[in-house]
């Protein structure tokens, strides 16, 4: 007896050493690297991508953007417009319903809107030509418009930051500048609170309930099916090297992001594939401080757009990998609806003589230009060495100064003079909806106090910005987003410096990667 | 014991000061890269960040006082929580760690103090040089290189709680404990050789030979024993090393521990939580030098305290 209780009492303690005590039949899993840290769990509350991400996850959107730009609806069936172009009406899908079981009412969708339009740029745009919203029936709300404005669906469809993601009413009646306390969506997945643990781990399980639309998926528009009981976002692998090993040996399925110098070895890895889910990519710009010497001077800035025409030289030393970049000199990204080469001759047209020209004619005194550097960002982190050696050829004084991204994220906030720990010039990679169009594009705002770092400060641009946002008829709106492109070069507001599509790496057998501006993960599959 | 408060009230002042001068705007961070100058500042606002610097901190050293080490800017979670969801990984990470480091570096030392000037002395002093010049990133590519992607071995990254079974938490740990313990052994080998090659000098270990003693009783009862003192310290002194290294380990093998928080908080300039990990750093670093001091009571019977 006594010998059989020690065997049992033996296997017991062997099966803890081997066993994982939590190997309880989980379904499908995904395990994937983000590109980023999920810190922030409000999408509205902060731009930061991976809060748009997580907001994907588990919130819906009344419209979306597919792969090609265009809005379509997403959980709205049905829509009207009045004929004086005042008034909406919106009618919700059935079957939409909260992860708590409640059902998604227009109750929950007016002040969802409300609470993002205190946000978001285009959702402030919209929300001056809003005179109410209200919610006439539980499947049906109404926009009441001050006059017609031109990108109603745009504003409720928008991929980007920040999204305008549908929460239950008591959510959503969260002060704006609050950040959310509870994280209930109707969306494909369900946030495991419990399981969250900030810069190590986020789990998301499927929505057993969710009704996906009929259509296939294409961008944030679509049926969005979810083929994998589990997803888990491995925040605390950011080391780029061990991504590379974890995926090759299988210990995870995806990394979002393949840092640049990891793409050609990784092309030859049997078990690995890359695939571009963004067709449309990033745009890099140059920013200008409009607000200190040198470039308060529109006629400095036009000498640095100018010295700047070689977009390859930014992209090669970069990027390196040729397919994986094209030169566009378009302040709207490339193959998106408003493209144009509007005004661009400066840029495109123009070499380094043309940029020693326009510098002499500026009177410009030598004032050095002192760049931002962000040291750790793969991504972007040579473009500031490059833009400083065309800026020398061109006669200008330059100090490249050296940071990380968080310093350089917290200088150029700063409006102070550059010798006082301001900034005249950065480089970031804008993703495409953020610059696709002249009102989500910040770059083209003039707006003075109210604009993007840089605060370029013009009446006209403010002026065409406003009535591309009255206009309802495409061929003007195509004309306005011209007129001010053309504009923006005129006055050097910044200088679009190349576009360029980033891969994600996944396992063989992990399929259905959805194509739009962002990481979705509906419709993936896993197959052994 | 008292000498710790004024330790750790200036450990607390200088981390606050530090922060607040470094370049960096958490409210910056925080918003995004589409966010304007209007909505940083509503976020600075939020976080209290636009009040005076002594108003700031008076109140983060009233609240920790009351044992409150305030909320995290970034994860908008309770500094004590973030730490105590860190904890067990650094602390099964640093005590596997210093045991491994341990139980292979004292008797290493001691052989090579026994064999002074022989192939194995040589070879060991070889050793520690390399083990000091080795960066503990490098180190870490190469075993997870050799050990995880060609051998098979043990997992490239991560952690597993012990919660979830002793092996899986023991599998994930072999390759960072050693990737950390390489500069521990060095260090603690070359201490107990010099040590032990200073006692076996000594006239009772001449005594005790000369009584026909066998030769591994007069090392380790008798050349080791006295010996102990300072390869105690030095190991008190790995610890607090220790710390700066998990913060390099737990990136590359993926464990979210403490060392990882250090690094998120710094990058995200979350203050509350570089100030709270710091102050617990400094906590523990005390508390270990502490039970050093008092260890030597037990090596020595002859100090008093």
């Amino acid at each position: 007896m006594k010998m059989l209780r020690l065997t049992a009492a033996s296997l017991c303690v062997a099966s803890w050493l081997v066993f994982p005590a939590a190997a309880g039949a989980q379904g499908t899993v995904l395990r994937t690297v983000p590109h980023s840290n999920l810190a922030v769990l409000d999408p509205i509350w902060t731009t930061a991508y991976m809060s748009r991400n997580h907001g994907y996850m588990i919130y819906d959107t009344l419209f979306g953007t597919d792969e090609k730009g265009q809005i379509k609806p997403q959980m709205v069936e049905e829509w009207s417009v009045s004929p004086d172009k005042r008034l909406w009406t919106f009618k919700l899908r059935k079957g939409l319903e909260f992860h708590d079981g409640k059902p998604v009412t227009s109750e929950d969708v007016v002040p969802s809107i409300a609470r993002w339009a205190k946000r978001d740029t285009l959702g402030q745009v919209l929300d001056g030509f809003i005179e109410r919203m209200d919610a006439p029936a539980p499947d049906t709300f109404r926009l009441f418009l001050k006059e017609p404005c031109g990108f109603v669906l745009e504003a409720l469809g928008k991929p980007s930051s920040n999204v305008p993601f549908i929460m239950p009413k008591r959510i959503a009646e969260t002060d704006a500048f609050k950040q959310i306390e509870e994280h209930i969506g109707s969306g494909p997945y369900v946030f495991k609170r419990d399981e969250f643990k900030p810069g190590a781990l986020a789990v998301y399980l499927k929505n057993a309930k969710y009704v996906p639309r009929k259509e296939p998926p294409s961008g944030t528009t679509g049926g969005k099916r979810v083929f994998i009981d589990r997803i888990e976002w491995v925040l605390a692998l950011r080391d780029a090297q061990t991504q590379v090993i974890a995926l090759q040996k299988g210990e995870i399925d995806m990394i979002e992001r393949v840092p640049f110098e990891q793409i050609v070895p990784l092309r030859a890895e049997k078990s690995i594939d890359l695939v571009i889910k963004d067709p449309i990519g990033f745009q890099y710009i140059g920013r200008f401080n409009h607000l200190h010497p040198p470039f308060n001077n529109p006629k400095v800035r036009l000498a640095a757009i100018a010295a700047f025409w070689d977009q390859e030289a930014f992209l090669k030393a970069q990027i390196g990998v040729k397919d994986l970049y094209k030169t566009c000199a378009s302040m709207f990204t490339c193959g998106t609806t408003y493209a144009t080469t509007a005004g661009s001759e400066i840029q495109s047209k123009s070499n380094m003589r043309k940029a020693q020209t326009l510098l002499k004619e500026s009177g410009y005194d030598g004032t050095p230009v002192v760049i931002l550097k962000p040291t750790d960002i793969a991504t972007i982190n040579k473009l500031p060495d490059v833009g400083a050696q065309l800026l020398r050829q061109a006669g200008f004084k330059v100090d490249v100064q050296a940071m990380d991204w968080q310093t350089m994220v917290g200088r150029r906030a700063k409006k102070d003079a550059p010798d006082k720990g301001g900034w005249n010039l950065f480089f970031t990679a804008v993703v495409a909806p953020d610059t696709w169009n002249p009102i989500a594009n910040f770059g083209l705002s003039g707006a003075c106090d109210k604009a993007w770092f840089g605060w370029a400060c013009d009446e006209k641009l403010e002026q065409l910005r406003a009535k591309f946002a009255r206009s309802t008829d495409e061929a003007e709106k195509k004309k306005l987003a011209s007129e001010l492109q053309a504009r923006g070069f005129e006055i050097g507001t910044h200088m679009p410096v190349g576009e360029y599509v980033a891969p994600s790496a996944v396992r063989k057998g992990v399929k259905g990667l959805v194509v739009g501006p962002g990481d979705f993960y509906w419709n993936i599959r896993k197959e052994n | 014991m008292l000498a710790t408060i004024p330790v750790l009230a200036i450990v607390a002042v200088l981390v606050f000061l530090m922060l607040r001068l470094t370049p960096g705007d958490p409210a910056a961070i925080l918003a995004g890269d589409a966010a304007n100058t209007e909505q940083i500042a509503k976020i600075r606002e939020g976080l209290g960040l636009d009040r005076p610097l002594i108003v700031q901190f008076g109140i983060w050293a009233r609240d920790i006082v009351s044992g409150d080490l305030g909320e995290s800017f970034y994860f908008k979670m309770k500094v004590t929580a973030l730490i105590g969801q860190r904890l067990e990984a650094t602390l099964s990470l640093a005590t596997l760690t210093i045991l491994f480091a341990v139980s292979t570096a004292v008797p290493l030392g001691v052989l090579a103090a026994w064999r002074f000037g022989g192939w194995f002395d040589r070879m060991l002093m070889g050793f520690s040089v390399m083990g000091f010049s080795i960066p503990v990133f490098v180190l870490a590519y190469i075993l997870i290189w050799v050990v995880s992607l060609k051998l098979g071995w043990l997992p490239v990254q991560g952690y597993k709680p012990i919660s979830e079974g002793f092996w899986p938490f023991l599998r994930h740990l072999i390759l960072p404990s050693i990737t950390l313990a390489v500069i521990y052994v060095a260090l603690i080998a070359r201490v107990t050789r010099a040590s032990v090659l200073e006692a076996l000098g000594e006239d009772y270990i001449r005594t005790a030979r000369a009584k026909g003693l066998p030769e591994s009783r007069v090392l380790i009862r008798h050349a080791l024993a006295n010996a102990a003192i300072p390869i105690v310290t030095v190991i008190g002194i790995g610890i607090g090393l220790l710390i700066g290294g998990v913060v390099v380990t737990e990136s590359v093998y993926a464990i979210p521990g403490l060392g990882r928080l250090t690094v998120d908080a710094v990058l995200a300039r979350d203050f509350p939580t570089i100030q709270g990990v710091i102050l617990f750093f400094s906590v523990v670093y005390v508390v270990v030098n502490l039970l050093v001091d008092l260890s030597y009571v037990f090596f020595d019977p002859r100090i008093r305290y």
